[in-house]
């Protein structure tokens, strides 16, 4: 069964909707985990050390990004725990979730930057293409 | 005894993560660093206007020295554009020995700043400072191009913009080798075998195929040479440890480690200084670079040393071809260089930011590219914000109330140098022969200016015969009126 729930947050809309359906499917079965992922892009990271005044606020704003997330989970009372990693978003979600041959991944449809999808394609079109296991993509 | 034992044995095991933990990671990030460093070094000795031979025999000894000596494993040091900006009128004007003699001064200085932690004087430059210090640094790289490629030839403009095409392009298709690289190989063998009207790298300067040797700079060891590197060297101290602390910054945030800062900045003084005698010019940690390093899974201060050694094997081995290579190939690399040195969300940030900071961002901006001088623009926008921050708190307020037959004045805010008029202003000093409470349990007194106007106030209502209390000091405020302060309680 679904035990091992991985959720893909980058904060977009369509990431907390997809929070929304991960929710739903761990309901339904019993001992089940989410686990949520969220991936610091390497690309970012140039502007936000330079657009944050110290590494302290630097840390307050990447966790503004999962309480919505965190949240929800409690609200809902769900099992759920947080991971946060750097990297390329697309490429570390698939290595991670192969890793710990997660039951589920699940991921919403678009990201934060539809700028970049347009030529790169966007995050969740790589995740389905490579990722072993089930994959829920959530518009 | 057995405390020597264990700091030993965590030397020892720190030596190892730092130079062995990511061996293949880091050899292979290292050749591809040392690739994408070449034509940027040459680039970068084309802006300082010397030949392409000192920017990469600096980068050469700058990568090695730095990776024994600096504080950030995985940072690469090398020649940079911002240090070649500054030194550019040095060289114009005094020749190429007063820069080398300017480089050891540096490295001088960088050691004694780090000595004296001055890393930690990073805290007190804004934000605003350091987007807008990037951005005119960008602007800078791109305005240097244009004499490159302006009115040349028709076939440099075709060449710059095929060199765009392939930098941009050609990443989506294939990522193994860096694509400045491919653009160079395959324009360089394009223009080999035709007769376009290009001007090639050899036009402007000329490679040496060997490794750099020791000299003594050929100055004279005098006060007038002093005055001469000084002021340069300064300021390439203070941008060179800038770049790098802010490289710094950023690569702990991408591996999500530590560094040591000041070791880092006692480094890049070392590096300097040896450099300088090698004839190779000023330089500082690369965050291009450096990002690339991190991204192609360089993590250790094996990458650094790989990226060094491998930069000088390329150029003794081929540096018959570097000087082929068509200039319109490397322009098409710098602008890629400003393109991704520029902050994007810059254009945000002066819509959303407070009007202050986007004020500072923009006045650092502007004087940087009208002195052509980092250094200048980076204390302009120090000052500025030093003087809107001031501004911003010596805002006061004094608020008048009545209460049974006395009159509360209430103060809150920072009293000191810059707020006493205002605090002044908010008295009413004609009245007389009232029961007057001034309470400062919202203010801080700060200064002797602070404790002056208290006095002011106090003299002025009680020569009116009006009875003044004041209450709510608190603790350290106390300590200065009851040292510094005249009026009878």
């Amino acid at each position: 069964m679904y035990k091992h729930i991985l959720l893909a947050a980058d904060g977009s809309e369509n990431s907390l909707r997809a929070a929304d359906e991960a929710i739903k499917v761990a309901s339904l079965v019993e001992d089940s985990q989410i686990e949520i992922i969220y991936i610091i892009d390497f690309d970012d990271i140039k502007a936000d050390v330079l657009h944050s005044g110290s590494k302290v606020e630097l840390d307050h704003t990447r966790r503004k990004h999962l309480i919505p997330f965190e949240e929800k989970m409690k609200a809902h009372g769900v099992n759920y725990k947080t991971t946060v990693f750097n990297g390329y978003p697309g490429q570390k979600i698939v290595e991670y979730a192969n890793d710990q041959n997660v039951d589920m991944l699940i991921i919403g449809s678009r990201g934060l930057n539809t700028f970049q999808e347009m030529f790169v394609g966007s995050v969740s079109h790589k995740v389905f293409k490579r990722a072993n296991s089930p994959v829920l993509i959530v518009k | 005894m057995n405390y020597n034992l264990k700091v030993d044995v965590i030397v020892v095991s720190k030596i190892k993560t730092e130079w062995f933990s990511n061996v293949r990671g880091d050899i292979l990030s290292g050749i591809l660093v040392a690739l994408a460093l070449i034509p940027e070094a040459i680039a970068f000795s084309i802006i300082a206007g010397v030949d392409p031979m000192v920017g990469l025999y600096a980068s050469f000894t700058i990568a090695v020295i730095i990776a024994f000596a600096g504080g950030r494993p995985g940072m690469i040091s090398a020649a940079t554009g911002a240090m070649a900006l500054l030194m550019a009128p040095l060289v114009r004007e005094h020749g190429l020995d007063y820069l080398l003699a300017a480089t050891i001064l540096t490295g001088v200085i960088q050691v004694i700043f780090g000595i004296f932690k001055v890393a930690k004087v990073m805290k007190f430059i804004p934000r605003a400072v350091m987007i807008g210090f990037v951005n005119a640094l960008a602007i800078l790289i791109f305005m240097a191009q244009v004499p490159h490629f302006i009115g040349i030839s028709n076939m440099t403009y075709i060449f710059v913009a095929i060199t765009l095409a392939i930098i941009y392009i050609l990443p989506r298709f294939f990522k193994a080798i860096p694509a400045p690289l491919i653009a160079i190989i395959v324009l360089t063998a394009i223009a080999l075998y035709t007769n376009f009207d290009l001007r090639t790298v050899g036009d402007l300067g000329t490679i040496t195929r060997s490794f750099p040797e020791f000299f003594i700079p050929n100055v004279p060891f005098n006060l007038e040479t002093l005055a001469i590197i000084f002021p340069f060297s300064i300021a390439l101290a203070i941008v060179g440890l800038l770049e790098t602390l802010l490289t710094a910054s950023i690569v702990d945030e991408m591996t999500d480690t530590e560094s040591d800062k000041n070791r880092e900045s006692r480094g890049q003084g070392i590096a300097n200084f040896i450099t300088g005698f090698f004839g190779g010019m000023a330089g500082c940690a690369m965050i291009g670079q450096s990002v690339i390093n991190v991204k192609s899974g360089g993590r250790g201060r094996l990458s650094t040393l790989v990226a060094g050694v491998f930069l000088i094997f390329l150029i003794i081995g081929l540096g018959d071809l570097v000087v082929r290579i068509p200039m319109p190939v490397l322009v098409g690399i710098m602008i890629m260089v400003s393109i991704g040195t520029f902050d994007w969300g810059s254009f945000k940030y002066l819509v959303k930011a407070p009007r202050t900071d986007a004020i500072v961002m923009l006045v650092t901006v502007v004087v940087v590219v009208a002195t052509s001088d980092l250094s200048k623009g980076v204390i302009a926008g120090v000052i500025l914000s030093a003087i809107f921050f001031v501004s911003k708190i010596s805002k006061i307020k004094v608020v008048k109330s009545q209460v049974n037959e006395q009159t509360i004045y209430e103060v809150e805010g920072q009293l000191f140098f810059a707020s006493v008029e205002d605090f002044l202003a908010g008295f009413d000093q004609s009245v007389s022969n009232e029961n007057i409470v001034i309470d400062f349990s919202s203010a801080h007194i700060w200064d002797d200016s602070a404790v002056g106007a208290v006095d002011t106030v106090m003299i002025k209502l009680q020569e009116n015969k009006n009875h003044v209390k004041i209450i709510g000091l608190n603790k350290s405020s106390k300590k200065l009126v009851d040292q510094l302060a005249v009026y009878d309680i």
